[in-house]
């Protein structure tokens, strides 16, 4: 229930800055979950965020097993070749129990739920990439100011 | 003035406004419900998710992830946020007379 003192959460803009697995999920779980409860939701994928609506990487999102000492592995071993993909395939398989869906299904799932999906224009430009690099439900690649003006009245969430 | 009211509304919520005893749940209690939460006609397609709603809550003990409520119902995403507009898994189990379900997904 909501607290009477509080007005309830309308419309939430979620930035995905980062293109690790642990990077991207947060912010689709949180942004399905907006939907879930009647909230706006839009995300928008900056930087390394991009790749998880690049059509060709979306697929291969990775856990980051180097620099992540939430880990608990030795940095050195984080960085065996294949640790990252071992350490990623064994975190999707939970996943897959608790109902989390693979990223370009997720987002198919909120597309679908009415929540939009944009690329920023800068990041765009800087990695020379076009609409057709990515998933057919990004909606549209804009600039800061644009994404502002879109998260108007509602949260910025930045992840 | 006489103001109408539903056999739902004197009958026990708990705090989220669904109900408390799943034992009163009718499909008379189900439409009242529905009303409540705006949809003023419940179709066959918003049977096929309440109906799919308790029998997975009656199997688990929770309402089933929206995932799993397309995947096995057959009711896509966009269909099912058309039906139960704003909130679909929490209006769908608020109508089915279960309460709102726990997961994230």
């Amino acid at each position: 229930m909501t607290d009477n003192n509080h007005q309830p959460i309308e419309k939430v803009s979620i930035v995905v800055s980062k293109g690790s697995l642990e990077g991207v999920y947060p912010g689709l779980i949180m942004a399905n979950g907006a939907r879930m409860e009647g909230i706006d939701a839009s995300l928008f994928f900056t930087f390394f965020g991009l790749d998880a609506i690049i059509d060709k990487r979306m697929d291969k999102i990775k856990v980051a097993t180097v620099g992540n000492p939430a880990m608990h592995i030795p940095t050195l071993l984080g960085a065996i070749p294949g640790m990252s993909s071992f350490a990623t395939s064994k975190m999707k398989k939970e996943m897959e129990t608790l109902d989390i869906p693979p990223v370009r299904e997720f987002l198919e799932m909120i597309h679908d739920a009415g929540g939009d999906l944009y690329a920023c224009k800068a990041t765009v430009d800087m990695f020379h990439l076009t609409k057709k690099d990515f998933c057919p439900q990004v909606d549209d690649i804009i600039s800061v100011g644009q994404f502002y003006e879109k998260a108007a009245g509602g949260q910025i969430i930045f992840t | 003035m006489v103001v109408a009211t539903s056999p739902a509304m004197t009958l026990a919520r708990d705090a989220d406004g669904n109900l408390a005893n799943r034992a009163d749940w009718t499909k008379e209690i189900a439409v009242q419900l529905a009303m409540e939460e705006g949809i003023t006609e419940l179709t066959d397609r918003h049977w096929l998710v309440i109906t799919y709603m308790k029998e997975q809550f009656e199997a688990k003990g929770d309402a089933p992830s929206i995932r799993k409520l397309t995947k096995e119902s057959g009711v896509e995403t966009k269909e099912l946020y058309a039906l139960f507009p704003k909130g679909p898994a929490k209006k769908a189990a608020k109508i089915a007379g279960l309460p709102k379900p726990k997961g994230c997904i």
